[in-house]
């Protein structure tokens, strides 16, 4: 069988998750391999979360909030925008690519704009190939 | 009463446990008191064989300090847990996996290259490289084996108690070996230390709002003595790490480093403080944010220093 890559989306309530339904309202074709969960907000979605999805198997974790300006609290979005550089600093560390991690602003009418993400981002993480941190060093786990 | 039968080991580690246990200093005399010393390889001269030759469950209580990087360490943590009633990983080490889990950025092959060949000080011509098995005119030489991993010490056999920190303050070792002598030991599992809280609750600095333009590494700033080391621009991990140290290093001018491990309820220790750290970064600005994370030089050593083999990830990936 052949691999496909498996992406965990975290889509803010208010805008991303409506653009995510817009665009399977109007229809439009995007690639089936993200995985979405709706959160509050962006900024709900704490490093963890995005460690625990590639720990459990994610070959690559999909952030999407509203624009900036845009946050239904205000400023949630913004502490999202702190935080996604520096864990991709971090990963870089740890030897996870920094296209595995993506942090975009889609709005509730952008349904295109979600389509044409989730295809591109799923053709950069099937152009890295699996994650695969099972086998990370070698050894993992109890040696 | 019989007296308490203990035994102390050290593994991946410094040598700063052993320290930081004879710090109790005179209370030594009552732990004596109370105890048989059986094994303490840093101070009596007891071997593996002595050890070995003990019945299961005789040792009534190890204090076990030092991760696990190689096969002798990993042997001696599996016996000492055979013939322990009670097991305590004493310091960080232990706990997390602590300085000697950074290792887990790189495996063996890398670390060895780097140890054996690649550092400038080193003359190594013949490129010689630590084998376990060595065939000399004598006859067979073996060392043991170098893990690609490091684990804590919970990651490779069950462990009781745990006491925290690098190494554990002298009132943190005390408050253990208190309970112990006084057989007052709280529920199995319990990270033994005066505060559950963050250390920022030991704090004894003005707290006030954090908005930081530009982080620092504590060699290029001297702080205000009185105001939070983090509203200053030092990286300090006091938000997501246990208390009961009583915050030594923020009242010496030191941002705390983590090494107590995390808060209660948290696992994660280093993804807490990234989190914690990048939230008060005081700009909306994509490229001024990416400027300021540049002052952050290695994430995962200073997000990670003490938990590395504990953590989520538990290591890098090598391709």
């Amino acid at each position: 069988m052949s691999w496909e890559p498996k992406i965990v989306g975290f889509l803010c309530n208010w805008c991303s998750y409506r653009g995510a339904d817009l665009a399977g309202i109007a229809r439009i074709h995007s690639a089936p391999n993200v995985r979405v969960i709706r959160v509050p907000c962006s900024t709900r979605v704490e490093p963890s979360f995005v460690l625990k999805a590639f720990r459990s198997g994610a070959d690559g974790v999909l952030i999407l909030g509203c624009h900036p300006g845009d946050c239904h609290y205000i400023e949630g979005n913004y502490k999202t925008m702190r935080r996604v550089p520096l864990l991709k600093k971090m990963l870089a560390q740890f030897g996870i690519e920094e296209e595995r991690l993506r942090l975009s602003w889609v709005s509730a009418s952008e349904g295109a704009k979600y389509a044409s993400i989730v295809n591109d981002m799923t053709e950069k993480v099937r152009a890295l190939g699996p994650l695969n941190l099972n086998n990370a060093g070698g050894k993992h786990g109890k040696d | 009463m019989a007296k308490i039968k203990l035994a102390l080991y050290w593994a991946a580690s410094c040598g700063g446990c052993e320290i930081a246990q004879l710090q109790i200093g005179e209370k030594i005399l009552k732990l004596i008191e109370v105890a048989d010393i059986v094994f303490w390889p840093v101070a009596i001269d007891v071997k593996y064989k002595d050890v070995e030759a003990m019945p299961n469950q005789s040792i009534d209580v190890c204090l076990f300090n030092g991760a696990i990087r190689t096969s002798e360490q990993k042997h001696m943590a599996k016996m000492l847990r055979e013939k322990s009633k009670v097991l305590i990983a004493y310091g960080a080490c232990a706990y997390n996996g602590g300085i000697p889990g950074l290792a887990n950025l790189y495996n063996r092959q890398m670390i060895f290259d780097r140890a054996y060949l690649e550092t400038p000080s080193t003359l190594n011509n013949e490129k010689t490289i630590p084998q376990t098995k060595y065939q000399a005119p004598e006859g067979i030489l073996t060392i043991p084996e170098f893990f690609d991993t490091v684990h804590s010490l919970a990651q490779t056999v069950d462990v009781d108690y745990i006491i925290p920190g690098c190494p554990p303050e002298e009132r943190t070792t005390w408050l253990a070996l208190e309970s112990l002598i006084e057989n007052k030991l709280p529920p199995r599992g319990t990270v033994i230390s005066h505060n559950a809280k963050a250390v920022c609750d030991d704090c004894p600095r003005k707290k006030d709002v954090k908005k930081v333009t530009k982080f620092y590494r504590p060699f290029q700033i001297i702080p205000e003595p009185e105001i939070c080391l983090l509203e200053q621009g030092l990286p300090c991990a006091g938000m997501c790490t246990r208390g009961g140290c009583g915050a030594p290093c923020p009242q010496a001018n030191m941002p705390c480093t983590g090494c107590y491990g995390p808060v209660e309820g948290v696992t994660d220790q280093g993804s807490h403080f990234l989190s914690a750290l990048a939230s008060v970064i005081d700009s909306n600005d994509p490229d001024q944010i990416q400027k300021i994370i540049d002052d952050i030089p290695d994430p995962a050593g200073t997000f990670y220093r003490y938990t590395l083999p504990q953590s989520l990830l538990g290591r890098a990936r090598i391709k």
